[in-house]
């Protein structure tokens, strides 16, 4: 049998395969190089593992969307560097999975937003916006200063992170085994609003 | 980039490229049995597929395209560690526009090396450092007491204050609650040029423990509250009061003095003026004695650079110093 268009446009599962054959040479040249990169796999110096607190803080971050409104990607422009500081690197989201670059600023970039308020103001803030900021649309979290977390996968988290980059901080693990076992106990009766601050008080001090 | 990425991003480019190539000519021919122009044999409520090729201006403008990326690829550098024909980079880019030099010349190497310019960012940087560097510096090395005096260093530093100070005291600096108002005359560490520079620059942390960490029993806390009522000059219970006194003496004097006019190397709060960080009614100064209260003012020598500081505490002065 001579070749035909008919036999792919009467094939739609063997038109699918092509497709994605066709497309999948784009991202074989232009990703998986990255996966190997130094640049993009390595921390950079001065990136801590989350504890276990902030490990749970950033699981709520992801949770209630904030990524929806907030990127942690600051641009090599001047103007973002004087609001935010130092540009965003590859290096300082190794550890995150998914990264929380986000796509869309209705609030400011948080990239490093750690240290800048005090764990009061993200308190106050958190649970009403314009208590502190009377323009804000930022919509409230009350229920966060309610929630209490109970730790059950803490340790888990923890587990499935050290696998995936294992000898990743400085040649060792990202945790010990002790600091696994002790996850639940650090994390136990907190509240989902202490764990959400833990995390955005750690962001963005790898690079100043 | 290790040779074996290299070669993986050349060959797959290329074979793209080739393949694409391919695909055209084979579907640009007749493989069918039916002549060109004739019927295909599918009719469609009477609509009829002929045997029509590709319209020529549309496939050669594919032709087009993979001639122009053959191109491309020959002169820049797309493949993989290939420099390209015209050795154009991206890095050292700047010093190139900047001084008219071919980038990634020798010459521009070494100049970007030399001025650590490589990118539009760098460009951007120096620029601005350049043009506003020797305004800062100026203002740095003014003396505070001259710099409020500076109506332009004024607005240099509202405007580094909105952007920077706003979201805890306000656009109008006017505080809220457990942020301190910055407009009255009302100051928790001293409200001098000096002082304001240095809570600034270090930030501060505010540390008053529950019941002040001292002996005093929840059943106590009514009486001290009234107290602190009294201290500030409003109506009160004289006799509960007089309780309260007794448990202030336990030792809340060591922070807040005999007198309750506060201290300002500690920061702790003059209780007598009657100026409330997180409220005055009985209620909340019950509440502030029983749980404590812990304020933190970030430190903004790293943020911001003392430069910067320098203009801000001139500005926040003149906010209460008019």
């Amino acid at each position: 049998m001579k070749f035909n268009h008919e036999i792919v446009e009467k094939n739609i599962g063997l038109l699918a395969i092509f497709t994605v054959i066709a497309i999948s040479f784009g991202s074989l040249v232009e990703i998986t190089p990255l996966i190997f990169q130094k640049d993009t796999t390595e921390p950079v110096e001065g990136l801590k593992p989350y504890t276990a607190l902030q490990l749970e803080g950033r699981d709520i971050y992801v949770r209630e969307g904030c990524y929806n409104c907030h990127s942690q990607m600051i641009r090599p422009l001047r103007a973002e560097t004087e609001r935010y500081g130092h540009y965003s690197v590859a290096g300082e989201s190794v550890w995150d999975h998914p990264f929380q670059w986000g796509s869309k600023r209705t609030g400011p970039d948080l990239a490093r937003v750690g240290g800048r308020y005090s764990d009061k103001w993200h308190e106050v803030h958190l649970i009403d916006p314009r208590a502190v900021v009377p323009q804000s649309n930022m919509p409230a979290f009350p229920w966060l200063a309610e929630n209490k977390l109970d730790g059950k996968l803490t340790g888990d988290k923890m587990t499935i992170l050290r696998n995936m980059h294992k000898g990743g901080y400085k040649g060792k693990d990202l945790y010990t085994d002790e600091e696994i076992a002790g996850a639940q106990k650090a994390v136990e009766g907190k509240t989902e609003l202490e764990a959400l601050i833990a995390y955005l008080q750690s962001l963005g001090h790898a690079l100043k | 980039m290790s040779s074996f990425w290299s070669i993986w991003i050349s060959v797959l480019s290329l074979i793209v490229i080739a393949g694409c190539f391919l695909l055209l000519r084979v579907c640009s021919k007749n493989t069918t049995d039916v002549k060109e122009g004739e019927s295909m044999g599918h009719s469609f409520d009477g609509i009829e597929e002929l045997n029509n090729p590709l319209p020529k201006w549309w496939s050669y403008m594919f032709y087009i395209t993979i001639v122009f990326g053959l191109v491309y690829l020959a002169l820049f550098p797309g493949l993989g560690n290939y420099k390209g024909l015209l050795n154009w980079t991206s890095s050292n880019q700047s010093i190139g526009t900047e001084k008219g030099i071919k980038a990634d010349s020798a010459a521009a190497i070494e100049l970007a090396a030399k001025e650590g310019m490589y990118v539009q960012y760098d460009q951007e940087v120096k620029h601005a450092n350049e043009k506003y560097g020797p305004i800062f510096a100026a203002y740095l090395a003014t003396p505070l007491e001259e710099l409020v005096k500076n109506q332009e260093a004024l607005k240099v530093g509202g405007r580094l204050f909105l952007q920077n100070c706003a979201q805890c005291h306000g656009s109008d600096a006017r505080g809220s609650k457990g942020f301190p108002n910055l407009t009255d005359s009302d100051w928790l560490y001293g409200g001098d040029l000096a002082t304001i520079k240095t809570t600034i620059m270090n930030g501060r942390h505010g540390m008053m423990p529950p019941k002040g960490g001292l002996p005093i029993d929840d059943s106590e806390i009514a009486g001290l509250a009234e107290y602190v009522v009294k201290l500030s000059g409003r109506e009160h219970d004289e006799k509960l009061a007089a309780q309260g006194q007794g448990s202030f003496m336990k030792g809340c004097f060591a922070c807040h003095g005999m007198d309750a006019k506060g201290n300002k190397l500690m920061g702790a709060p003059n209780l007598t003026d009657d100026v409330w960080l997180y409220g005055g009614s009985r209620g909340v100064i019950e509440e502030t004695i029983k749980h404590g209260r812990a304020g933190v003012m970030p430190a903004w020598k790293d943020v911001l650079g003392e430069e910067k500081v320098h203009v801000i505490a001139a500005y926040v002065y003149s906010l209460s110093n008019k």
